[in-house]
């Protein structure tokens, strides 16, 4: 068991994430309990996944948000890696698929997360933050609102600041 | 200029406030070197050869004389007593301390002023001609544009870690003092046939290791679909720019790798779903950011000021200063003037904390406020009665920045290079003190008439050395500093690439290099002809013939 941030409330959590073997095949899915795999894996065992049940998919940053498309519409939960918070492809592709593939189920964001990037996280509409396990949780989940007024249209604020100031 | 609502200011209190945070972290150990790097690159701070280096954003280069203030403010409450103007509007301090560093942010944030994303690999500091808003050739203000783009890229959540920096540049003149041709995206504001406003989209321009000049990939985009036109460029390049080599990672390599066209069919692809979303500009956003660049409350002039006109008639010096310092104004009976900060013996770009004072009462009294920063690291007053002109010379003079040099030889593009830039492979400030030190007899100076010198300590080409008719780059010679000359670039609206011309110098053999390439132009030019024209004509071997000859005894570096 871990914890992770849904919806700002530090949760306990128990997906697993499935990775792909070393020779690039399928690993086996457990039995029991939440599992995210591939996008790779989820499209070519899609029947047998969605038969399974608990199941959701993670994305790769060089994944392609296009090849799930609005199947996305039908998981519960999708998870983002960002192997080095300093990949921001991941911002992209949480957009995509909050705002072109209608996802409304928990997004997450894992790898190298910590209060620092939670903001931008949130805003590209992550509702779930994995903390990386050496950085404090409580800390990290102020980090959510480090800024609170944006110029942007975003996930989060779908309205940007132009259509919405008030001008005296 | 633009003021700041409560909105603005918000914004900008809460990155101090993070920031604070984030080095309150960093020196408690919470943060490792490794994290906090890129945190403190989006807020300007690098860690250099002395110290923290701290870059400040001029947005488009505007500032009001509270602002150059401040600068000064700082330069001596926390630095050496001096700033380096650079060449992408920013001013940059070399000695601060990281404890101070969220200190003087809030100094910054308290006259609306910040070093957001003046680094990283993000959206930086948007930039445009020093002379918007007043200059007699303009077609278009560009100010509310490079606002409305800067609002739109300040903590862009999406944008905020690219594969590698991106700079955008904005032009509404006839001539591109902008240097858009050379920026990751570059703008021209245009008018269509029936007087609409709308954009040209350049993309993929830059310098450093791989120069090229930027590709039209929108020949007219309406005004309102500026910001997601621009968000769709930036997913493009966010997703598919290269990650995996960061001399290969700028938007130019992939644009170049797709082709302008692919790029810009991608780009398009991307843009069908965000067309006339939310970010498409209000007619109420765009009136709302022009209103705040409407003109100052001039006077209403004849125009060749007889005061003047006697004054330039009568005293070579003035007249000379005139001849290359001041640029016409759009309002009959202004000039702008242009302070030089090349003066001989100090360093392209530095000015004092002393002389920005100077420089902020001198706007104060004779240009209604306002202060302007050039991509050429000069400062520059808008505003200025030709009656006036003759005060404000003398004036600039005692302050030390009325070298009558503006697009002649000494009027060098320098950046920091080897003296403060942990990169760098060569020293470029020497170079460029003792190119000072050899033209420094104005009548030949004047008689050389235009020649732009651009100098880069490495690579990066923050020097811009391939756009300048004489372009020296800096290069690392089994650890010692060799120098490369190429000829022939410029910049503007023919913006090209200059050739080297050969293997690399030695620092000390520097100044004779540039003397014999200047004497190959001085007995070579027809009259009237400017250096570049020479280069045009004769090409690079006459120049490459006289400055390689007889010196095949003398080690050479590639
Ligand atoms: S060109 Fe190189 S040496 Fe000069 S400032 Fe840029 S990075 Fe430093």
């Amino acid at each position: 068991m871990s914890k992770i941030i849904r919806d700002r409330q530090i949760v306990e959590d128990n997906a697993t994430i499935l990775r792909l073997n070393e020779d690039g095949s399928f690993a086996a899915v457990p039995a029991e309990g939440v599992v995210l795999v591939s996008l790779k894996q989820f499209i070519a065992q899609k029947e047998a996944l969605l038969a399974r049940g608990n199941i959701g998919v993670w994305f790769a940053p060089d994944d392609e948000p296009e090849e799930l498309g609005d199947e996305a519409k039908t998981l519960a939960v999708i998870a983002v890696e960002f192997p080095a918070f300093t990949d921001g492809r991941g911002f992209s592709i949480g957009r995509l698929l909050r705002e072109r593939y209608g996802f409304t189920g928990e997004l997450r964001a894992f790898g190298d997360v910590f209060k620092d990037t939670l903001n931008y996280l949130y805003r590209c509409g992550f509702n779930a933050f994995a903390v990386r396990a050496d950085k404090n949780i409580e800390d990290a989940l102020k980090g959510i609102d480090d800024f609170t007024e944006y110029y942007q249209a975003s996930v989060q604020q779908p309205q940007p600041l132009f259509r919405r100031r008030e001008t005296v | 200029m633009y003021i700041y609502d409560d909105y603005d200011q918000k914004i900008v209190d809460a990155r101090v406030a993070q920031f604070r945070d984030q080095t309150r972290r960093y020196l408690a150990g919470e943060l490792t070197d490794d994290e906090f790097r890129p945190l403190r690159l989006q807020n300007g701070l690098y860690i250099q050869r002395h110290a923290p280096m701290l870059r400040v954003a001029i947005p488009y280069g505007e500032l009001n004389t509270k602002q150059v203030r401040v600068l000064g403010e700082i330069a001596r409450k926390y630095d050496r007593n001096y700033g380096h103007f650079t060449t992408r509007q920013n001013i940059q301090y070399n000695w601060p301390k990281l404890e101070d560093v969220p200190q003087i942010l809030a100094d910054l944030a308290a006259v609306q002023m910040h070093a957001v994303q003046t680094s990283g690999n993000c959206i930086r500091n948007t930039t445009s001609d020093q002379f918007a808003g007043v200059a007699h050739d303009e077609l278009i203000d560009p100010r509310p544009w490079c606002e409305i783009i800067r609002q739109w890229s300040t903590f862009h959540p999406e944008f905020a870690h690219l594969p590698r920096k991106f700079k955008i540049a904005v032009n509404g003149a006839k001539e591109d003092r902008a240097a858009i041709l050379v920026h990751d995206i570059g703008i021209n504001v245009v008018k269509n046939e029936a007087g609409e406003i709308g954009f040209q989209v350049y993309v993929g321009g830059g310098l450093g290791r791989t120069p090229i000049i930027g590709a039209l990939i929108k020949p007219f985009l309406e005004q309102e679909h500026l910001l997601s036109y621009l968000d769709a460029v930036l997913r493009v390049y966010n997703r598919y720019g290269r990650r995996d080599n960061k001399y290969k990672a700028r938007i130019k390599i992939l644009v170049k790798a797709m082709t302008p066209e692919a790029f810009g069919a991608k780009v398009e692809a991307e843009w069908a779903y965000l067309k006339d979303g939310p970010q498409t500009l209000t007619q109420a956003e765009v009136d709302r950011v022009t209103a705040f660049f409407v003109d100052p409350a001039y006077e209403t002039l004849a125009g060749d000021d007889a005061g003047f006109l006697a004054a330039k008639a009568s005293n070579p010096a003035f007249a000379r200063w005139v001849e290359r310092n001041v640029f016409g104004h759009k309002k009959a009976g202004y000039a702008c003037v242009t302070l030089s900060l090349k003066a001989r013996g100090i360093a392209p770009g530095d000015a004092s904390d002393k002389q920005l004072d100077d420089v902020a009462a001198l706007s104060d009294r004779f240009s209604l406020g306002e202060v302007r920063v050039s991509h050429e690291q000069n400062l520059i007053l808008p505003w200025v009665k030709q009656s006036d002109l003759f005060a404000v010379w003398e004036e600039a003079k005692r302050i030390g920045f009325a070298t009558p040099n503006i697009g002649l030889l000494t009027d060098v593009i320098c950046c920091p290079g080897g003296d403060f830039c942990s990169l760098a492979n060569a020293k470029s400030i020497p170079i460029a003190l003792a190119l000072q030190e050899s033209f420094d007899d104005l009548d030949y100076l004047f008689d050389l008439g235009e020649i732009e010198l651009n100098m880069s300590g490495c690579m990066n080409a923050c020097g811009h050395h391939h756009v300048g008719n004489i372009g020296i780059l800096g290069v690392d010679k089994n650890g010692s500093e060799w120098y490369q000359v190429s000829l022939g670039g410029r910049q503007g609206s023919a913006a090209s690439l200059g050739k080297v011309i050969g293997p690399s110098f030695a620092q000390d053999e520097m100044s004779e290099v540039i003397e014999k390439i200047i004497k190959v132009y001085v007995d070579n030019r027809h009259p009237d002809e400017r250096f570049i024209d020479v280069v045009d004509r004769l090409g690079i071997d006459p120049f490459k013939t006289y400055v390689y000859a007889g010196r095949a005894a003398r080690k050479e570096a590639a």
